[in-house]
């Protein structure tokens, strides 16, 4: 075992010494030195678990991940939220998903809705005004194109017959009516809601679209949240490839091209953690090969964009090259640029799906290292993805506490520490530089040539901002 | 005021012996008062003559919110001035029958239903303890007095002790006591023994044994209590006796579930059931 290794270990030996005994056993598995040849036995964190209590998770629900993440995106279905007013509020557009359309009228993504359960439906169910809701709904926007129900808690527990409301008025409507049983209680972070959306778009939607003309470059851009304009910035690449991207979801999605998606030759999956589940469907059912891709900085945009032409044909080969010549002199403008100022500073990052991993390439292009890196709600398979990216000795973390992000912050001494909402005022007031990167703090995009220029000048302005100074840090 | 509970097995008869021995209390000059906590709403039918039209829960569901609920309303009067209330609740299959009676409970109290006066208040409670709503009568500090109805027969005698294990966890946080086992005899081999020795077993006593007698039917088709109906049949007599001996009651217990198989065992020692041998032979 290297010393690098060994002295991270030891650190969070000293970090964990604070916590009761029980507590410490628990979350000493969660909390790994990085070995990227994955040979370490005691270097692979357990994940995926439900968190202890009093360490105040980050973690959101079932509900937040199949909402807010998976079908809230969704540009020309309304997402009903069912249950009382709470859970459709605060995950009103929270992700800054960008679509184009004409809000109210054709597309819905920022607008709210809900049943707003009371007292009587949760005593006498919520069906009857569900049906309401529906009808309403139909009544005052005709172009939509679907309606999802997502279920908050509640209706889990009083056993709503949602599924028998949604059958009898997709009849009624001609399209779809998806029921989403994503209760918050179920499983132990948002993960299994994405699952659970997943599995609804299988059975609601996908494969039920017709497309008239088939090409053998056709495309889905798959798990792309369109968070400040990602998917347009990835879309654009693929187009400039030659590839015909016929489906795009759920970042400014239609019903239309999620039900046409079996089409495409190829599956192209950004977000691996929320949107594998239907891609692994597509491979069984359909035979369509899916792959993963990382358009975070221009080292790995140039890489995916090869690894994805060498799934076609020449034709698609050349155009990838013509496209890497394109904007590689633009990309290492912008690296000469940004480089010099953010060269050797470090990166502390506790994020979800799968940005502790494929920004990591980003942040070394313009001479940083992520010293530290971890998932709110990773799977075994995901972290298996970050050891080879890490350095060996970094520190991976798993459903972090704030108590455990403030320590290794306090040790690390990282230039800048990217994470959520959540964690941003807490960092505020340790005076360390903070970027929200679950939507880019207000910012964006950061995906492919489009973002790469943001994402350095995002870099540069939160690192060495004069402001840090002036706050009184913590020693 | 005392509060008090009757639960037991649905179909045993705690509808009807518990409005026949208010009725008696009543006819005694007892102020009494009966609150419903089941969704079919017919704890009171009998008292008043008629099935109860406006529960609470109905009528809050008609109005928007319980707030907007007048006492009045849903708060009747029948036979010699006992006071009735049903909470009402969902069709079966739809909804939680068991948020309906704490909303209920909750409205009634906040809403002084139970008067200065009242001497009893009994809560009639839909089955076994199912969940947290069913068992809101004894949380809180509301009825702090409990009685089993049950028979002979071995599902009944189950949930007798079953309803025994939610009054022993409320008790434990509470200041809940089990008064007794009233049996509501189903004309079953030794019920009189097997009952005062179940009761004796989960550290009460078999409060009343009421015999079966077809007057309770008659009377139950006219939508009258014996008391009313045929006050001087004997069966009404059984019903004044099991009045008199609650008023009276100062056996109040933590109450000493058994299990399964010292259920089975009592059966068996009093030859109601085979033992396994003797069955397979």
């Amino acid at each position: 075992m290297s010393t690098a290794i060994k002295d991270t270990q030891k650190m969070i030996e000293e970090v964990l010494d604070a916590y009761p005994e029980k507590s410490k056993k628990e979350r000493a598995k969660h909390l790994a030195a990085n070995d990227p040849s994955g040979q370490c036995s005691t270097c692979q964190v357990k994940s995926n678990v439900k968190s202890r209590p009093g360490v105040m998770t980050v973690r959101g629900c079932a509900y937040a991940g199949a909402k807010g993440v998976v079908w809230g995106p969704v540009k020309d279905q309304i997402t009903v939220s069912h249950g009382p007013i709470g859970c459709g509020q605060y995950s009103w557009w929270s992700r800054r998903n960008y679509y184009n359309g004409q809000t109210g009228i054709d597309t819905f993504g920022t607008m709210h809705i809900t049943t707003d359960f009371q007292e009587k439906n949760i005593v006498y169910g919520g069906d009857k005004g569900l049906d309401g809701a529906l009808h309403e709904l139909k009544e005052l926007f005709p172009l939509a194109k679907g309606i999802g129900i997502l279920s908050e808690c509640p209706v889990g527990l009083i056993g709503d017959d949602i599924e028998a409301v949604s059958k009898r008025v997709a009849k009624e409507f001609n399209y779809p009516i998806v029921p989403v049983r994503c209760e918050g209680f179920r499983g132990v972070s948002q993960s299994l809601g994405h699952h659970i959306a997943n599995d609804t778009i299988k059975d609601y939607v996908l494969g039920k679209g017709t497309l008239d003309t088939s090409t053998p470059y056709d495309v889905a851009l798959i798990g792309d949240y369109n968070i400040g304009g990602d998917a347009w910035a990835s879309r654009k690449i693929l187009e400039e490839m030659g590839l015909r991207v016929i489906s795009q979801y759920t970042g400014d999605a239609t019903i239309n091209e999620i039900a046409i998606a079996t089409k495409a030759k190829l599956n192209l999956i950004h977000c691996y953690r929320s949107m594998n589940y239907i891609c692994r469907h597509m491979e069984e059912e359909y035979g369509i090969p899916w792959m993963e891709f990382n358009f975070f900085g221009p080292t790995k945009t140039y890489d995916s964009i090869r690894k994805i032409a060498a799934k076609f044909d020449e034709k698609i080969q050349e155009k990838a090259e013509t496209v890497i010549a394109k904007y590689k002199p633009v990309m290492d403008e912008i690296i000469g640029q940004f480089r010099p100022k953010l060269e050797g500073k470090k990166v502390m990052l506790y994020v979800g799906g799968l940005r502790p991993r494929h920004t990591i390439g980003a942040y070394e292009d313009l001479g940083m290292e992520v010293v530290a890196s971890g998932y709110e709600f990773g799977h075994n398979d995901d972290y298996k993805r970050t050891y080879p990216e890490m350095k060996e000795g970094a520190v991976i973390m798993d459903d972090a506490t704030l108590y455990e992000l403030e320590e290794f912050t306090r040790r690390l001494k990282p230039d800048m520490v990217g994470s959520g909402i959540k964690e941003k005022y807490s960092y505020h007031k340790l005076g360390v530089p903070f970027r929200q990167m679950h939507s880019w703090d207000y910012s964006g995009p950061y995906h492919g040539f489009d973002g790469f220029p943001v994402f350095a000048r995002d870099m540069d302005m939160t690192v060495n901002s004069p402001t840090w100074d002036l706050i009184r840090r913590k020693k | 005021m005392r509060q008090i509970a009757i639960y037991g097995k649905g179909g045993i008869g705690k509808s009807t012996t518990t409005q026949n021995l208010v009725a008696a209390l009543a006819e005694a000059g007892r102020k009494c008062m009966i609150i419903g906590c089941d969704p079919k709403a017919d704890s009171t039918r009998l008292i008043l003559n008629r099935k109860m039209q406006n529960t609470v829960m109905d009528m809050a569901r008609e109005k928007g919110t319980v707030e907007d609920l007048d006492l009045d309303e849903v708060l009747l009067t029948g036979f010699k001035g006992i006071r009735c209330a049903e909470s009402g609740g969902p069709e079966p299959g739809v909804g939680c029958a068991g948020r309906g009676v704490i909303t209920a409970i909750n409205f009634l109290e906040e809403n002084g239903a139970y008067g200065d006066d009242t001497e009893f208040v009994f809560y009639d409670v839909l089955g076994d303890v199912v969940c947290g709503g069913f068992a809101m009568p004894i949380r809180e500090g509301k009825a702090k007095e409990i009685y089993i109805v049950t028979s002979g027969e071995m599902m009944a005698m189950y949930a007798a002790n079953n309803i025994s294990r939610g009054v022993l966890k409320y008790a434990q946080s509470g200041g809940v006591r089990l008064g007794g086992l009233i049996c509501n005899s189903r004309q079953t081999d030794m019920e009189y023994d097997l009952i005062s020795e179940l009761a004796s077993k989960l550290g009460t006593q078999m409060i009343h044994f009421v015999p079966r007698d077809n007057e309770v039917q008659r009377a139950e088709l006219r939508r009258k209590t014996v008391i009313e109906y045929a006050p001087d049949h004997p069966q009404a007599d059984q019903y004044r006796e099991l009045a008199r001996k609650i008023a009276d009651n100062k056996n109040f217990v933590i109450p000493t579930p058994i299990t399964m198989d010292e259920l089975e065992k009592l059966l068996m020692d009093y030859g109601i059931m085979e033992k396994e041998e003797e069955a397979a032979a």
